[in-house]
C-alpha cells in the first residue's frame, strides 16, 4: 500500500498542490458542448432492430397465459421474448457494489415470471424493424392475468393480514430475541443494533421526543432513460453498448441471467446521463441480449419516460419512529428508532445503509436501531444518492431540532455539542476515523448566511446535518506514455460528472505534468481490468488512487529506462516531480518529455498500471442552512438562500466538487418539496412524466452557496473523500425546521408540498 | 401506414430534404433519419427540454414538432452552434463554468440560452431562470448553469449569435 502524501492533521489542500485543487476543463467537455458525445440511445448499428417492452396494466397479478403468437407473425418482426427465453435463475446473491441482488428476484424483475408485481412490471418484449411497429406488435400480445389485491403502503404490508407479494417468502429476524415463524410475510428481513442500556438511558433523560414519519417515494430522476444495443454473434459472444454506471456490473448480471460465460459478455460503455444509483441494476439490457439472440441481428431498447418512473428504481416510501433523550446540559443520552423501508416488488431496499446513518451524526452512548426491510407492490427501490440517508436525516434532524427548541438552545450549539468526532462508536459498532463533522458546522456558524439575520414574516431558518459512509472497492487503469510526452489513461469507471476530470488530475499530480497531457478513456470491459461501479461516491476515491499507483508504475519504469541510458544502477535514479524530471548521479536529469520521446525510440514502451482496493473511503458529513417563505394562504414554501458545509477531504477540482454540492442539495430540496410517486388504490401511478412528477426547475431556486471544508482522509494519497452522496440527506430536515420556524407548525410527512403544508397551518388554526 | 412525405427544410443554415412518416415527430427525423444524436430525448412530451432546437429563432421542444410541420422552416440544431473558428460563447462559458456534469441536457439548455440572448443580450438572473424553466438538469442543481448563462452574455454572446 502506498503512503499517504497528505498532510493527516492539516485542513487544506491550498497550495499544496500543482495540479489539484485547480479549475481545468474536462476532457470530455467539448463533445458534451457540441451534441457529439454518444448517449445510450446513440448508438446505431447496421442492421438494427428496434425493442419494445410490454409491460404490466396490474400492481398484483398473477399471469395465466401468455400468447405471443400474434405478435410473431406480424411483418417487420424478428423476436417476441417472455420468462421462459431466459435460464432457470438460482437463489444467488450477486454484490454489485453498491448494494446486492438475488439474481432470482433480478430475473423475474426483468421479464415476469408467474407473477407480476407492480404497474409497468415487463412481461414480454418484441424487436421489429421500426419502434413504431415494435409497439404494434406489443399490442397483439395476449396475457390473461388474474389480478390480485396490490399493497402500497409500508405499515400495511407489514400486517398479518395484508396481501403477500412471495409465498415463498419469511423474515430473517437478526433481533435478539427472535423467534421462527412459518407464515409468509412481505418483511424480508428484520435488523437489530444496539448499543449499552438504552431502555435505562431514556429513565434518566431530562427531556424525551418521540414522533412518527413518513416519507414518499420518489425517483433518481435522471434525465436519459436506460438504453441497450446488444449484438449476438454466433459462437455465442455479446457485444453490449449501454448507459450505465458500472460496466462490469453489467456484464456480471447479464451473463448470469443468460447463462453465459462472463468473459463472452463485451460491455462498451457510452456516455451516460445521470444515475444517481438508478443505473446499476440491469433492466433492459438482459432483454436487448435475448431478442438479439433470438433475431441474429442488433437490437437496440430505450425506455420510455412512464417507463422510467413506473418500472425502475426508485427509493423507498418509509415509516420511521424516532425517540431521542438529553440531560439538562443538552447532551444526548439515549436514541431508540424503528425505521421501515419499502424495498418495493423484491428484497432488498437500502435499509441496512438506513440504519448506519440514522444516528450517524451524534455520539449517542445508549442506542437502539431497528430496520423492516418490506417488500410492496411498488418497483423495486434501488439505490438513490446516500440510499437510505435522507430519510433518517428527516426523522433524526427533525427531532434534534425540537429538543433545542425545548431546550432553548442554538441548532449549532446543540450540534457541537454532541458532533460526532474521531473515536466516536456508533450505535451500529462503527467507530469513526479522522472526520470532519465539527468543521461543517463551525463552517456553517461563521457563515455570512448564519450570521445575518432572517426578516420578514412567514420566513424561518433551518439547521441541518447529513452523512455518507462513502464506498472503496475496486478500480483498475492503464497508462501509457506516448513520443510526445503525454500520457493515455485508460479506465474503467464510467463518467457521470467529470471523474475523467479528477482522476487524470491526480494522475498528473503525481508525475508532476500538466492535466492536459493525460488523456483519459473510458473504455470496455475487455479494454481495462476489473473496475466497480461509479457509485458509493468512489470513483474520484478509488479509481483516482489506482491512477496515483500507475503514476508511481510510470515513474519507476522511467527510472529504470534512464538508468539503462545512463548505464548507472537505477537505485542512483530518482523520479522529481517538483520538475516532471528523471534524476541521476552527478546532475543527469531527463525532463518528462525528453525521456518519454527517447523511451518511445530506443526502448520498451512504458506502461504503468494502477489498481485499487482500499477500504478507508472517509465517511462524509455535511451541514446545511436553509431560509425559507411560507405562503400561509397556499401552503407553498420558496427557498430563499441555501448555504452547504461539507467536509471534502480534498477538492481535486473545486468546481465539480461545488458541482456535486449543489446538485445534491437541489435534488434534497425536491424531495422535500415536490416529488412523490402518487398512487390510485390500484396501485397505478398517476403522475408518471416530469410534468407531473415535478423535479425542481431552475425558476424554483436560488443559487446554492457551497462551503467545501477540507479535512483530508487520512485513508488517501491525496486526502480524497466521497462528495457526492451526503448533500442528499440534509435539506428536506434542514426545510423542515425552517418551516416551523417560519410558520409553526412541525411537518413529518415528505414531501411537505403545499397541500401538505397548508393542511397542517389549518390544523393549528383550528 | 399513411404515406410518407417529402419535407424541405433549412438546418443549420443548409436546406435539407427529408423523407418522413406523418406520424414522426421532428425528434426522431432529426435523430433517426438524419442522424442528428445531439438533440437529446428524455421525455417525449415536452416535459424535460432535452430536444429543444431553435425554429425561426424560437426554442421549441422538437419531440412536440411533427416533422411534416417543418415544412419551409428555419431550424437550427446543437449541431450548427459551434463554427469553424471554433466554440460559441455558451459553449466555452458551459465549459468554463463547469455547467454540467453528465451532460445529457447540455444541448438542449445552450439552445433555450441561445434564443433567450439573441432576443435579450442582457437578462437578469430571473429572467435566465424563466427562460430556462423549460430545461431540466438533475445533476447540477442549475447555479453553475445560470453563472454560465451569465457569463456568455458578458462575453458578448449577442453579437456572436447573430
Amino acid at each position: 500500500m502506498a503512503t499517504a502524501e497528505s498532510d493527516k492533521t492539516g485542513l487544506s489542500s491550498k497550495g499544496k498542490y500543482k495540479v489539484i485543487g485547480t479549475r481545468p476543463i474536462r476532457p470530455d467537455g467539448v463533445d458534451k458542448v457540441t451534441g457529439r458525445a454518444r448517449y445510450g440511445a446513440d448508438i446505431r448499428l447496421s442492421g438494427m432492430l428496434h425493442g419494445a417492452i410490454l409491460r404490466s396494466p396490474y400492481a398484483h397479478a398473477r399471469i395465466k397465459s401468455i400468447d405471443t403468437s400474434k405478435a410473431e407473425q406480424l411483418e417487420g418482426v424478428y423476436a417476441v421474448i417472455t420468462h421462459k427465453d431466459f435460464p432457470d435463475a438460482s437463489d444467488k446473491i450477486a454484490e454489485l457494489g453498491e448494494g446486492s441482488v438475488n439474481l432470482k428476484h433480478l430475473s423475474s424483475n426483468v421479464l415476469a415470471d408467474d407473477k407480476v408485481l407492480y404497474k409497468g412490471h415487463a412481461v414480454a418484449a418484441v424487436a421489429a424493424e421500426t419502434t413504431h411497429l415494435a409497439y404494434e406488435a406489443l399490442d397483439l400480445i395476449e396475457v390473461e392475468y388474474e389480478p390480485l389485491t396490490p399493497v402500497l403502503d409500508v405499515r400495511k404490508a407489514m400486517q398479518d393480514d395484508a396481501p403477500i407479494l412471495h409465498e415463498n417468502q419469511r423474515m430473517e429476524d437478526m433481533s435478539p430475541d427472535a423467534t421462527t415463524s412459518d407464515k409468509p410475510t412481505n418483511i424480508y428481513k428484520k435488523f437489530f443494533f444496539e448499543q449499552g442500556d438504552p431502555d435505562a438511558a431514556f429513565e434518566k433523560a431530562h427531556i424525551v421526543v418521540e414522533r412518527e414519519f413518513t416519507t414518499a417515494t420518489v425517483h433518481q430522476g435522471y434525465i436519459e432513460p436506460h438504453a441497450a444495443t446488444a449484438v449476438w454473434s454466433a459462437e455465442g459472444k455479446v457485444t453490449l453498448y449501454t448507459c450505465t454506471q458500472g460496466t462490469f456490473t453489467v456484464r456480471q448480471q447479464v451473463a448470469e441471467l443468460l447463462g453465459l460465460p462472463l468473459s463472452y459478455v463485451k460491455v462498451i460503455p457510452t456516455e451516460i446521463g445521470g444515475g444517481f444509483g438508478g443505473k446499476i441494476r440491469v433492466y433492459i439490457d438482459p432483454v436487448a441480449v435475448a431478442l438479439a439472440r433470438k433475431s441474429g441481428r442488433p437490437v437496440k431498447v430505450v425506455m420510455d419516460r412512464a417507463s422510467v418512473f413506473e418500472a425502475t428504481g426508485p427509493t423507498p416510501g418509509s415509516w420511521i419512529r424516532m425517540k431521542l433523550g438529553v440531560d439538562a446540559q443538552g447532551k444526548i443520552v439515549a436514541g431508540d428508532t424503528e425505521i421501515a423501508f419499502e424495498s418495493g416488488a423484491y428484497p432488498v431496499s437500502p435499509i441496512g445503509a438506513g440504519c448506519m446513518c440514522v444516528f450517524s451524526c451524534y455520539d449517542i452512548p445508549d442506542g437502539r436501531i431497528i430496520g423492516y426491510d418490506v417488500c410492496v407492490n411498488k418497483p423495486h427501490s434501488a439505490a438513490y444518492r446516500a440510499p437510505g440517508s435522507t430519510q433518517v436525516a428527516f426523522a433524526t434532524e427533525s427531532v434534534v431540532d425540537e429538543i433545542c427548541e425545548k431546550l432553548g438552545m442554538d441548532p449549532i450549539e446543540f450540534r457541537l455539542k454532541n458532533a460526532s468526532v474521531e473515536g466516536t462508536r456508533r450505535v451500529d459498532g462503527v467507530a469513526y476515523p479522522r472526520i470532519g463533522l465539527v468543521e461543517t458546522i463551525e463552517a456553517i456558524r461563521d457563515s455570512e448566511h448564519y450570521q445575518t439575520p432572517l426578516a420578514g414574516p412567514n420566513r424561518g431558518r433551518g439547521v441541518a446535518s447529513g452523512y455518507w459512509m462513502n464506498a472503496g472497492l475496486k478500480s483498475s487503469v492503464t497508462a501509457t506514455v506516448n513520443g510526445d510526452g503525454k500520457v493515455s489513461l485508460v479506465e474503467g469507471s464510467t463518467d457521470i460528472g467529470g471523474s475523467r476530470a479528477s482522476i487524470a488530475m491526480q494522475f498528473a499530480e503525481t508525475l508532476g505534468i500538466p492535466m492536459e497531457d493525460v488523456v483519459p478513456a473510458v473504455v470496455d470491459t475487455d479494454s481495462v481490468g476489473y473496475t466497480d461501479v461509479t457509485g458509493g461516491s468512489r470513483v474520484t476515491y478509488a479509481t483516482g488512487w489506482a491512477a496515483y499507483e500507475a503514476a508511481l508504475d510510470v515513474q519507476r519504469q522511467l527510472c529504470d529506462r534512464a538508468a539503462e541510458f545512463w548505464e548507472v544502477d537505477s537505485s542512483e535514479v530518482t523520479y522529481d516531480k517538483e520538475d516532471a524530471a528523471v534524476k541521476g548521479p552527478d546532475g543527469k536529469s531527463f525532463g518528462f518529455v525528453e525521456l518519454a520521446e527517447k523511451v518511445t525510440q530506443a526502448s520498451e514502451p512504458v506502461v504503468g498500471r494502477g489498481v485499487s482496493n482500499h477500504n478507508e473511503p472517509g465517511g462524509a458529513f455535511g451541514t446545511h442552512a436553509v431560509d425559507v417563505e411560507v405562503d400561509p394562504e397556499t401552503g407553498k414554501v420558496k427557498i430563499l438562500r441555501y448555504t452547504a458545509a461539507q467536509d471534502v477531504g480534498t477538492a481535486i477540482h473545486p468546481s465539480y466538487v461545488e458541482g456535486q454540492v449543489q446538485g445534491g442539495v437541489v435534488q434534497g430540496i425536491g424531495w422535500a418539496l415536490n416529488e412523490e410517486y402518487f398512487y390510485d388504490e390500484a396501485g397505478v401511478m398517476r403522475n408518471a412524466s416530469y410534468l407531473d412528477y415535478r423535479v425542481p426547475t431552475c425558476y424554483d431556486l436560488p443559487m446554492i452557496d457551497p462551503i467545501l471544508v477540507e479535512v483530508p482522509n487520512p485513508g488517501h494519497p491525496y486526502g480524497v473523500r466521497g462528495v457526492g452522496e451526503v448533500p442528499i440527506a440534509p435539506p428536506p430536515a434542514a426545510i423542515a425546521n425552517a418551516i416551523y420556524q417560519a410558520v409553526g407548525v412541525r411537518m413529518r410527512h415528505l414531501p411537505m408540498s403545499p397541500p401538505h403544508v397548508l393542511h397542517e397551518i389549518l390544523k393549528k388554526e383550528g | 401506414m399513411a404515406k410518407k412525405r417529402v419535407v424541405t427544410t433549412k438546418i443549420n443554415g443548409r436546406p435539407v430534404e427529408f423523407l418522413c412518416e406523418p406520424r414522426q415527430t421532428l425528434l426522431e427525423v432529426l435523430r433517426e433519419n438524419l442522424d442528428m444524436i445531439g438533440t437529446k430525448e428524455g421525455c417525449s412530451n415536452g416535459n424535460c427540454g432535452a430536444c429543444t432546437i431553435l425554429i425561426d429563432g424560437k426554442a421549441v421542444d422538437s419531440c412536440l414538432v411533427l416533422a411534416v410541420e417543418a415544412e419551409g422552416m428555419n431550424i437550427e440544431t446543437i449541431e450548427g452552434v459551434a463554427s469553424a473558428d471554433g466554440l460559441h460563447p455558451l459553449q466555452q462559458a458551459f465549459l468554463e463554468e463547469a455547467a454540467l456534469q453528465c451532460g445529457i441536457c447540455t444541448p438542449g439548455l445552450i439552445m433555450s440560452a441561445k434564443a433567450l440572448l439573441a432576443q435579450n443580450p442582457d437578462p437578469t438572473e430571473e429572467e435566465i431562470r424563466f427562460a430556462l424553466a423549460g430545461n431540466l438538469c438533475r445533476c447540477t442543481g442549475y447555479d453553475k448553469i445560470v453563472r454560465a448563462v451569465q457569463s456568455a452574455a458578458k462575453m458578448g454572446c449577442a453579437s456572436a449569435a447573430k
